[in-house]
């Protein structure tokens, strides 16, 4: 009987603590969207208040202009076509790859595996100049093609890695199967494999997308027009010092910026909590 | 003509022929966006180069430059003092919570969604710029704790702001270490339990040398990422004050884009490489002395 009541507080206390964490863990979070709710002078002054007192939408409306005559809706515009491309290109990239590592045998598939394995450890920070360097050489500067090329090109050893393990959990049987069926081992991926890894896809479909979201160094190095900028460029130099003290409308739209990466999360936690698990995978 | 067409569909059809052309986007790929750019970047190291203008070859100048310039001698200790605090409070941390979050209550998932969820914005500028407005004066951290501090002018405080920055985002090495935690057998502990072992001394045989080939692995991806930390020092400190934040990629860019030096910036890329390959080097020769590679 006591142990089961002292068992019964410490459930408690537990709760009370993991709570408390959790609510400190995403408290700047909310206090940012809340705040862009509130009147743009009193966002410091009532800074521990984390409900507005009179909501306005005056920050979206204000914010919603933009820099440099460009509204913000040229920059999501330019963020969803650089996000559809080239998480189209890497998710059909990495599946043809993965599969190649995954089943077909060749001289050089271990190699070239290991290759990918040591491309995981190169970031895009430390290729900054020497790429920087080599798309202005082809003269790509100030075009979308230094965040979208490379993407068809299965570049991001994390997916090919992905696609891979999650390919070789399936049982060989059935590709044999389709072998003697005659099927060609482009029509083993297409019509045996393709259909069972849609988890694996879901995964680097959601992280490829949230990745070209947020690139932000990218968009630095490459985009120099305005009307060409991404979200994270325009953000960052919207949010600027120098450039602006309206809080309300820079908390406004570094909202907006983050409402898909949300509403992703809440519609795809599963997929997401589940690829990180299983290969460590980072954004 | 109709045969040879035969003969070449089934040369296509080939298992090896196949496992190259589905592996040529990624052949190609790192041939086109990764050798190619790291040789020109190998070459334009050794010349005087601006980018707008034609290079020059200048032989080992930019290396031998780099020895005894003080500001790159200072932006590695920044980066190593940033990559050695925020990497293991960071590991520490999420292994922390992952053991906390162990208790199988209905509300875990719901729980580890929520400290995942900094993990999942953090690298977007709209966090930078929030944090940002915290730290400063009148932020939301000093009007919470009623301190009064510019914790971003100070040289002391500025990279602690950015290293709690970097140990807030904790979730997706909690997650790894999560489901890490999740595969080592219920027996052991009991087994454990039978013998006399408290929770203490199970944690230190049982489940730390049980997790170290997973700690091992975040220890690598977290060091390099730290190390090359470039986005947030960028935004939120912009390396001030006094250069107390100006990390090392930081200052590389500098020099490609601010100071039009793209030779000494791809010189000093060069050198990351190596001191990254060393350190990754030095880490793996150490693994034989602390990870458990046996299995269970």
């Amino acid at each position: 009987m006591t142990r089961k009541k002292k068992n019964g507080v410490f459930t408690v206390f537990y709760h009370a603590f993991v709570l408390t964490f959790a609510i400190v863990m995403i408290y700047p979070l909310l206090w940012m969207v809340l705040s862009s709710f509130k009147p743009t002078n009193t966002i410091f002054a009532t800074a521990t208040t984390l409900l507005p007192e009179n909501p306005t939408l005056a920050n979206y409306t204000h914010g919603w202009q933009g820099i440099s005559n460009t509204g913000f809706a040229v920059f999501f515009k330019n963020t969803l076509l650089v996000c559809i491309i080239n998480t189209f290109g890497t998710t059909i990239s990495c599946i043809l790859v993965g599969y190649s590592f995954a089943r077909l045998k060749y001289k050089l598939r271990n190699f070239l595996f290991a290759i990918v394995l040591l491309t995981m450890m190169l970031p895009g920070e430390i290729l900054m100049i020497p790429q920087y360097l080599w798309y202005n050489n082809l003269g790509w500067i100030n075009t979308y093609l230094p965040l979208t090329v490379p993407g068809f090109f299965a570049v991001s050893g994390f997916f090919v890695y992905q696609i891979k393990t999650f390919i070789e959990k399936i049982p060989h049987e059935l590709d044999d199967a389709a072998r003697i069926d005659g099927c060609t081992y482009y029509g083993i991926l297409i019509r045996i494999i393709l259909p069972l890894i849609k988890p694996a896809i879901t995964t680097v479909v959601i992280f490829s997308f949230l990745n070209t979201w947020n690139n932000y160094m990218g968009a630095l190095l490459y985009l120099r027009k305005t009307e060409k900028y991404t979200v994270s460029l325009a953000l960052k130099l919207f949010c600027d010092p120098i450039s602006q003290s309206d809080y309300g409308a820079m908390f406004a739209m570094s909202t907006l910026s983050l409402l898909p990466i949300f509403f992703i999360f809440i519609t795809m936690q599963r997929y997401m909590t589940q690829g990180i698990a299983t290969s460590g995978l980072k954004s | 003509m109709k045969k040879k067409k035969t003969t070449f569909r089934s040369w296509l059809c080939k298992e090896h022929v196949a496992g190259y052309i589905l592996a040529a986007p990624f052949i190609i790929g790192f041939l086109a966006f990764i050798i190619a750019p790291m040789s020109v970047s190998l070459y334009f190291s050794f010349c005087d180069y601006n980018i707008l203008s034609p290079e020059k070859w200048v032989g080992l100048k930019n290396y031998i430059k780099l020895l005894s310039d003080p500001k790159l001698i200072n932006s590695l200790k920044v980066t190593f003092k940033y990559a050695f605090f925020s990497v293991p409070l960071k590991l520490t941390f999420s292994l922390l919570v992952a053991l906390l979050l162990l208790r199988n209550t209905k509300a875990a998932p719901f729980y580890r969604a929520v400290y995942y969820v900094p993990s999942i914005m953090g690298a977007s500028v709209a966090v930078s710029v929030l944090w940002r407005q915290v730290f400063t004066t009148n932020g939301l951290f000093n009007q919470v704790t009623g301190f009064n501090f510019a914790w971003l002018a100070h040289t002391q405080t500025a990279i602690w702001v950015l290293i709690l920055l970097s140990v807030w985002q904790f979730g997706s090495s909690m997650l790894i270490f999560s489901s890490a935690l999740k595969q080592i057998p219920q027996e052991f502990y009991e087994a454990a339990k039978v013998d006399g072992a408290g929770k203490i001394s199970s944690f230190f045989r049982i489940t730390l040398p049980l997790l170290s080939s997973t700690i091992f692995f975040n220890l690598i991806m977290q060091s390099i990422n730290g190390l090359l930390v470039f986005v947030q020092g960028q935004i939120i400190t912009a390396g001030k004050p006094m250069d107390s934040t100006k990390f090392y990629v930081l200052y590389m860019y500098e020099q490609a884009f601010k100071f039009n030096n793209a030779g000494y910036a791809s010189a000093m890329g060069w050198i990351m490489v190596l001191l990254i390959i060393s350190f990754t080097a030095f880490l793996f020769i150490t693994k034989k002395l602390w990870v458990y590679e046996g299995g269970y």
